[in-house]
């Protein structure tokens, strides 16, 4: 046999096959949403993809300590990027949510799902836990969500906003704090839905009124959920095969290879192509929601619980939106969708999951 | 409160935490498993559903307009079929630079502001696939022109389509209609999709209409599969249209032709019908509209043209123009005299006229002693008030009525005005009068309350001729055609009189036909359009006061085998303006060669064929030149 040096043993090789099979299969689906064509999706996606897998293994080998070091100084810095695309945006005259870089545009609300949770985690690690029953529990941590999904909301991008909002609550929950806080919470959420629903802009409203009824709008804003419907559907079981998708290539779905690629891959893939993909990211969640209960810090318990929300929250709304369960809110499938930024956020939260995995393997339990 | 709880520990917080992850974990598997069923449900329960709807969004269906069926003659020579056309259709869906788009095609094409307008106004009624016609009967330079540049227009749909086409024009225009695109309420009464479809015309006039059922066939379909942005990724399948059915008239279409010709600059109508079976060979009425024009969709000014002409080429004369039929009603009545008794040798002396009462009705002539026969030949009024003074004219209507004058004809896709045939009781129901001895006078020479169409005259010739009642028919309609409640007798004293009109020494011996062997015998008919109290005789003076000329006839005499009638509004004369056309169409019957000689001579001096003539005279209206035949002016 011949010998495994240690720091190749290290490697997460599972790890790594997972996200190299979910991408791939990614890759595959834009290269016939392209009209089988590499180009202009699945060749950039795949460099993009590889780039980042790198950074995210480079990221898994810092110690746990650095991130921790540096939560709120680097939620503090997106909070000010935050508010920088708002007055650039506002000097533009219109909407803004991203700034750009040179060589990709930036989106600070996505670096927030990320930042977010690492600010929180370091909140909650630092609580002594005798106030976790107590008033400085709450108002440090709600300020904490509420500043960026506020701003989120300015922009406006409901769909992030509630992404942030999701991240942050679950770490507040998995912290300990009193089970009916979130209990009366979500009952006070329930009463107020009509008010929030009334401070809504008015084209977010229609998205919400057309999703309780694709049916009343199917041209107008009901098409992309009524489509995407008919894709999935008439894919069947075993799918209308590999490049064979007529929805898609002949542009009937729309998006067909961002937000709404899973409709593209079931038209041609079938449910079996879905429920493999499906299967796909329970392993990917597993993997994250096990470093979390095996994390040797408090830190990193909190840090792998919110970044398994922060993934999961992707995963279910895009699969609620496109299977006509959710309203449009333009959220990306994880690995899958086509663009640079959902991609950076992933690949980042899985990078500190795996920090977070080393460090417990290599250090010894530290709960303070 | 607080101090009731355990004091919290890290320990505490550890389990709790454990607890809480799990529990997030189970919900997202929840979450997760709640996904694949609803997958699962859309892909296996839904899935017939949408199969069905991403087919229909896949493949789009496009009609394709059935050729129409042909009109042929009794030789089965067209008179109406179709021809290539090609065509240039806009989809609106497809159209995402309309101002770019239009404009090329614009100068591409030369199209006027007009029919810019019209695009424009049918691209905004318009939605999605159904297409908005740009140009029809394009020429093939035209055509070749946009389909080179088709990548470069989107949106533009050229297509070889069929145009209705009408070789002989305006002859056949009264007798077969026209078609045309169907009108927003034709589409709403059918409710048919291929109503909108461009290129697609039903019949709106005459025979056309009347057949628009055998005529229509049935439209093909071709499956094409598109993008959602309309652009046709291929051929999916065609199926083939079919041609509508044939309709085979009992018109000779060259004949039809001929005497459309031989109308010449004139106003009126020609019947001709077989006498062995009420075949109609031809029917005219001239001038008229030529239907190619109102198929692909006639120009406001030349509709305007055809309006303001005082000819009225859009009335069909020979069934709906009403004449007061003149001395043509003579045989007749000589046929309803000897029934009532009359003997044909008995003698009456004209002197120029008829004294009733105090009033004094004129002859034409002074004819002396003459018997009925001669009566018929000189057209001599004199004999004839004396018959309708003796008998009245309540012995005379229904033998007019019997030979078919006053009668509607089942005849497909007419429209008659069957005018009067007036009788005692007649006047009494319309006017509450009773019937007097002078109306009786004016009734029996073909005036007065008496008004008749050109088809009824052509009827009642053909039934004199056959001694049958026969029924004028386009199409082999069976009919009984049984024979007349005459006596042998009456009806020999009424052919009789016609042959010596033409062959004797009557009104229309220089209509003699230039044949050997077969002679016509006829009837000449002068109708006064004005009172003869206006001073005038309608000899002379404006175009429209002038008296109609009319003409009846049947040939050959001994054995007749056709009959006809002419009639030319304000002609001056029977003899004068009718016979001579009349002879040159039972010319044709039997010699087409020496008819077609006369009438070449005749059209060399009116200016040409009746295409050349209306051609000029459309020029000549557009450029705002006045070119009635008789001005006003010449009153």
């Amino acid at each position: 046999m011949i010998p495994v040096p240690p720091a190749v043993q290290r490697f997460p090789w599972k790890l790594i096959a997972l996200l190299c099979a979910i991408a791939g299969f990614g890759l595959l689906v834009l290269y016939s949403a392209a009209g089988g064509n590499w180009s202009p999706w699945a060749w950039q996606q795949g460099v993009r993809f590889l780039v980042f897998l790198g950074g995210a293994l480079v990221l898994g080998r810092l110690p746990l300590r650095l991130f921790e070091n540096f939560s709120y100084l680097a939620y503090i810095g997106v909070v000010i990027l935050l508010v920088a695309v708002e007055a650039l945006g506002f000097a533009g005259g219109g909407s803004q949510r991203w700034l750009n870089l040179g060589f990709m545009n930036l989106q600070p609300s996505e670096l927030m799902k990320v930042a977010i949770v690492l600010a929180l985690a370091r909140f909650y690690a630092q609580l002594p836990p005798g106030e976790t029953r107590s008033w400085t529990a709450l108002w440090p941590a709600l300020l904490l969500i509420g500043i960026p999904a506020g701003l989120v909301m300015l922009q406006p991008d409901l769909g992030t906003a509630l992404a942030i909002s999701a991240s942050g609550v679950i770490v507040m929950f998995v912290s300990g704090l009193p089970f009916w806080w979130f209990a009366s919470a979500v009952a006070a959420g329930a009463a107020a839905v009509p008010v929030l629903f009334s401070f809504l802009h008015d084209y977010q409203q229609k998205r919400i009124l057309i999703f309780l009824d694709p049916e009343s709008d199917p041209l107008g804003a009901g098409y992309h959920i009524t489509q995407s419907k008919i894709a999935i559907g008439s894919g069947g079981v075993g799918g209308k095969g590999f490049l064979n998708g007529s929805q898609s290539h002949l542009d009937y779905l729309p998006e067909g290879h961002t937000d709404f690629i899973f409709s593209t891959m079931v038209e041609e893939w079938g449910l079996i192509g879905g429920l493999a993909l499906l299967f796909a990211f329970f392993l990917l969640l597993r993997w994250s929601t096990r470093v979390a209960l095996r994390a040797r810090a408090r830190y990193g318990q909190l840090v792998a619980a919110g970044l398994t929300m922060t993934i999961f929250f992707y995963i279910a709304i895009n699969l609620m939106m496109v299977m006509g369960l959710a309203p449009v809110v333009g959220i990306p499938l994880p690995l899958f969708s086509y663009g640079g930024s959902s991609m950076l956020t992933i690949m980042t939260c899985i990078g500190i999951i795996l920090a977070i995995e080393t460090d417990s393997k290599t250090g010894t339990r530290r709960l303070h | 409160m607080l101090g009731k709880r355990p004091p919290i520990t890290e320990a505490w917080r550890g389990f709790t935490f454990t607890r809480r992850t799990l529990l997030v974990g189970g919900g997202q598997m929840v979450v997760g498993a709640a996904l694949a069923a609803r997958l699962g449900y859309i892909s296996i329960i839904d899935k017939d559903r949408y199969v069905l709807e991403s087919e229909s969004n896949r493949v789009n269906l496009t009609l394709i307009p059935p050729r129409r069926g042909w009109i042929v003659d009794r030789n089965g020579k067209a008179l109406a079929n179709n021809r290539v056309s090609l065509r240039i259709d806009i989809i609106p869906d497809r159209l995402h630079d309309k101002e770019l788009v239009l404009g090329r095609l614009q100068t591409l094409l030369r199209l006027d502001g007009d029919t810019m307008e019209r695009i424009n106004r049918d691209l905004k009624a318009a939605s999605g696939y159904q297409p908005v016609a740009v140009a029809e009967d394009m020429t093939e330079a035209e055509y070749s022109s946009v389909l080179v540049r088709l990548p470069d227009l989107p949106g533009i749909a050229p297509q070889r389509g069929f145009a209705r086409n009408y070789p002989t024009g305006a002859a056949v225009g009264h007798l077969i209609g026209y078609v045309g695109t169907p009108n927003a309420e034709e589409y709403e009464k059918a409710k048919d999709p291929l109503y909108i479809t461009p290129g697609y015309k039903i019949g709106k006039d005459g025979l056309e209409k009347y057949f628009q059922e055998m005529l229509k066939g049935k439209p093909g379909a071709k499956r094409v599969e598109v993008t959602a942005r309309g652009k046709v990724i291929r051929e999916l399948s065609t199926q083939p249209d079919v041609q509508g059915k044939t309709v085979h008239l009992t018109i000779d279409a060259d004949l039809q032709e001929f005497a459309a010709r031989r109308m010449g600059r004139e106003s009126g109508a020609a019947v001709v019908i077989d006498c062995l079976n009420g075949d109609i060979l031809a029917f005219v009425s001239m001038p008229s509209f030529d239907p190619n024009s109102f198929s692909d969709g006639i120009s406001t000014n030349e509709y305007a043209w055809l309006r303001a002409d005082d000819h009225q080429p859009l009335i069909n004369k020979a069934t709906r123009g009403l004449y007061p039929p003149g001395s043509t009603l003579k045989p007749m009545a000589a046929i309803a005299a000897v029934e009532h008794g009359v003997d044909p040798s008995e003698r009456h002396t004209c002197v120029g006229g008829y004294r009733l009462g105090r009033r004094f009705f004129r002859c034409l002539g002074t004819h002396g002693s003459i018997d009925m026969p001669t009566a018929i030949m000189k057209s001599c009024n004199s004999y004839f008030y004396w018959l309708a003074h003796r008998l009245g004219y309540d012995a005379f209507a229904p033998t007019a009525k019997l030979l078919g004058l006053g009668e509607e004809f089942q005849l497909a896709g007419s429209n008659q005005r069957y005018g009067t045939i007036p009788d005692s009781a007649w006047k009494l129901r319309k006017y509450d009068q009773a019937w007097t001895a002078s109306d009786s006078l004016n009734a029996i020479i073909g005036q007065g309350y008496v008004s008749v169409n050109p088809l009824q005259l052509a009827v009642m010739s053909a039934r004199i001729a056959s001694g049958r009642r026969l029924y004028p028919r386009l199409i082999n309609r069976q009919f009984k055609n049984e024979p007349l409640p005459f006596s042998p007798e009456a009806l020999a004293i009424a052919r009789l009189g016609m042959d010596l009109v033409v062959n004797g020494a009557g009104t229309a011996v220089r209509s003699r036909l230039p044949l050997d062997g077969i002679t016509m015998g006829g009837k000449t008919g002068t109708a006064q359009v004005r009172g003869l109290a206006s001073g005038s005789r309608g000899q002379s003076g404006a175009w429209k006061y002038r008296d109609h000329g009319l003409f009846v006839c049947f040939a050959p005499v001994e054995n007749p085998r056709y009959a006809a009638s002419v009639v030319i509004e304000h002609g001056m004369g029977g003899s004068r303006a009718a016979a001579p056309v009349a002879k040159d169409i039972f010319t044709f019957l039997y010699d087409r060669e020496k008819a077609m000689e006369a009438l070449d001579t005749f059209e060399a001096g009116w200016g040409g064929t009746i295409k050349d003539r209306m051609d000029r005279d459309y020029a000549a209206w557009k450029a705002g030149a006045s070119t009635g035949p008789d001005p006003e002016a010449a009153q």
